[in-house]
């Protein structure tokens, strides 16, 4: 207690502005969001999303500063730092959230179901995304975490009277607050054992000793069980399925992508700063976590009828690829982070892509079973051509961008140069044709097939999916072209400590 | 210091939670099975920042303290919007997708 009472005589950490700008946006935006509600009731409602659009385009301006600006800024002792790998993620999320709210835009308005908190809830949901970014503290980690979670487990029950919808938000709370609630002990474990929250500091406290404690190792397991929950990763995926199935589509884009995304980001971090010398612990269950997600996630995904379930199993499988670089993180750091942060990027436009379209094609077919996809090229060749850009990307076809996704782990899992890595890649290469088998079943069936009941008539396609549709392609493929790497292959963690 | 009898209580609960979560098929059980894990995490943090002398464990269980309370709201609203909708809050029934 004498702690306590050492820190009543309390001054305020200098805050750096500039580098809290981007959440601090956000947040000013959520808030004016939530007023607009209370001041203009009905009235207000037609904005909203437009309002959501603008404060994620805002949100984008301070991002583009700090890049500019160049310098690595760390506040609070090292818990919250902005350096090159911060600011490409952050980006990313709100890019991601810019895509969603246009996917949302029809979807939520037609339906009916409560714009404003929706997008209030999205907002609050993105700006946990962006603070995890820059979250280098277990506590900022877990407050991050929790502020992306809860609005989440809303969103997905956002469809209050439908029975699936139910179910999917009731598997999806569980699923994660049990996960965060192991992940917590996890944590608890590893500041018992090097008695700070800073990673930075974690890292030193576990590196300087020889052979692992047996509580470290725990800790260790339970942190990544928790994460492995969040990103889907086998056998922690089960949620994922029947979430997706049910939630609102949108939030389904929206929970495969940035959700995911965000717990690559969270593990990213405490792996690459705080158990940095510990790879003799995190590596085999990396590689274990990342053979099994692969193998199992494809299998399955080959038997699905639906299509956001065969996503949702074919995001397992992607997930598996995607924590296969952790698995030599200790031999190449900066390879291996290199290819998660590129993996993660493409892999949200290109998910984003394909989810843009099943909304597109489901506001004529109303289902997303796959049957319902035979034809499609004959009545909506656009739309034919947007998915196997997409789905084709998924399963890494060059020159698309999940092409040179997938090399980037292929290259970074060589250059460690063990027989771990070697046999990690093949089991990468060998998942990758049993993919394309699914993914290219879609594709012979909107080409190759005829139209149930030969029923010819358009889509009607509104202009933001379209938008939506447009920007996740053009990404897909310049990155595939090779047009953006630049910063993609030298990002790096600031390991700051406040000593 | 009794810093083991601290630990060995919080895993002792955290393991009761754990089978809980697993085994007990009422949404509101489960609920209270998360908790307990929560305050296995909290006696946790606490015993070892008094150990260490350091603030950071107080500070970390008062955060989640506050966290778990808005996390138990949300999952007490999608218990009772189930049961509005279905007149049961038993999980097993909660079947509709599969697969």
């Amino acid at each position: 207690m004498s702690a306590l009472l050492a820190a009543s005589d309390f001054v305020r950490p200098p805050i750096d502005w500039h580098a809290a700008a981007p959440e601090l946006t956000l947040l000013a935006f959520g808030a004016l969001l939530t007023m607009m509600d209370i001041g203009w009731l009905e009235r207000g409602r037609k904005a909203s999303s437009v309002l959501a659009s603008l404060a994620l385009l805002a949100t984008m301006v301070p991002i583009i500063t700090l890049a500019a600006d160049g310098n690595d800024r760390t506040m609070f002792g090292g818990a919250f730092v902005v350096d090159n790998y911060s600011l490409i993620m952050k980006a990313m999320f709100v890019l991601a959230g810019y895509v969603v709210v246009l996917l949302s835009t029809n979807y939520i308005a037609e339906g009916d179901y409560w714009e404003n908190e929706y997008y209030g809830l999205l907002l609050s949901s993105i700006l946990g995304m962006v603070l995890m970014a820059s979250a280098r503290d277990l506590i900022t980690i877990f407050v991050a975490l929790e502020l992306l979670s809860i609005p989440a487990y809303m969103l997905a029950t956002w469809r209050k009277r439908d029975l699936k919808s139910n179910e999917a938000g009731m598997k999806y709370y569980l699923m994660g607050v049990f996960a965060s609630a192991v992940m917590l002990y996890g944590m608890s474990l590893l500041y018992g054992s090097s008695g700070s929250t800073l990673l930075a500091d974690i890292n030193v406290a576990l590196s300087a000793a020889g052979d692992p404690s047996s509580v470290v190792v725990l800790g260790i397991i339970f942190v990544t069980v928790g994460f492995a929950f969040k990103v889907s990763a086998f056998p922690f995926h089960t949620w994922a399925p029947d979430t997706y199935e049910g939630a609102p589509t949108p939030v389904t884009a929206f929970l495969s992508v940035a959700s995911k995304a965000a717990g690559f980001v969270a593990l990213m971090n405490i792996v690459f700063v705080g158990l940095l010398g510990r790879d003799d612990v995190v590596e085999p269950l990396m590689w274990v976590l990342a053979a099994a997600s692969m193998t199992v996630g494809n299998l399955i995904a080959l038997r699905q009828t639906n299509i956001v379930r065969m996503l949702a199993y074919s995001g397992v499988a992607q997930a598996g690829y995607m924590l296969a670089p952790l698995a030599v993180y200790g031999d190449v750091p900066e390879t291996a982070l290199g290819a998660v942060v590129t993996y993660l990027v493409i892999y949200a436009a290109m998910n984003l892509g394909a989810f843009a379209v099943i909304m597109a094609v489901a506001r004529k077919t109303r289902s997303a079973e796959i049957s319902d996809y035979r034809g499609l090229f004959h009545y909506a060749p656009g739309l034919t051509v947007a998915m196997t850009i997409f789905l084709f990307s998924l399963a890494g076809i060059p020159p698309l961008g999940g092409w040179f996704a997938k090399f980037r782990v292929v290259e970074a899992l060589i250059d460690a140069n063990n027989a771990s890595g070697v046999v990690l890649g093949i089991f990468v290469a060998v998942n990758s044709v049993i993919a394309l088998y699914y993914y290219a079943r879609i594709g012979l069936a909107m080409w190759g097939e005829e139209a149930p009941d030969g029923d010819l008539s358009k889509v009607d396609v509104p202009v933001s999916l379209v938008a939506a549709i447009g920007i996740t392609a053009i990404v897909t493929i310049a990155f595939g072209l090779g047009l953006v790497v630049g910063d993609f292959t030298d990002v790096s963690l600031v390991a700051a400590s406040g000593g | 210091m009794l810093l083991n009898q601290f630990l060995l209580l919080a895993a002792a609960l955290f393991c009761i939670g754990v089978y809980g979560v697993l085994v007990r098929k009422n949404g509101m059980l489960v609920l209270m099975s998360v908790e307990l894990i929560l305050n296995a995490v909290n006696i946790n943090l606490v015993a070892f920042g008094a150990l260490t002398d350091d603030v950071g464990g107080e500070v970390f269980a008062l955060f989640t303290i506050a966290v778990a309370a808005a996390e138990v709201g949300i999952g007490l609203a999608i218990v009772l919007l189930m049961y509005r909708n279905r007149r049961s809050i038993d999980l097993s029934e909660a079947d509709l997708m599969k697969g």
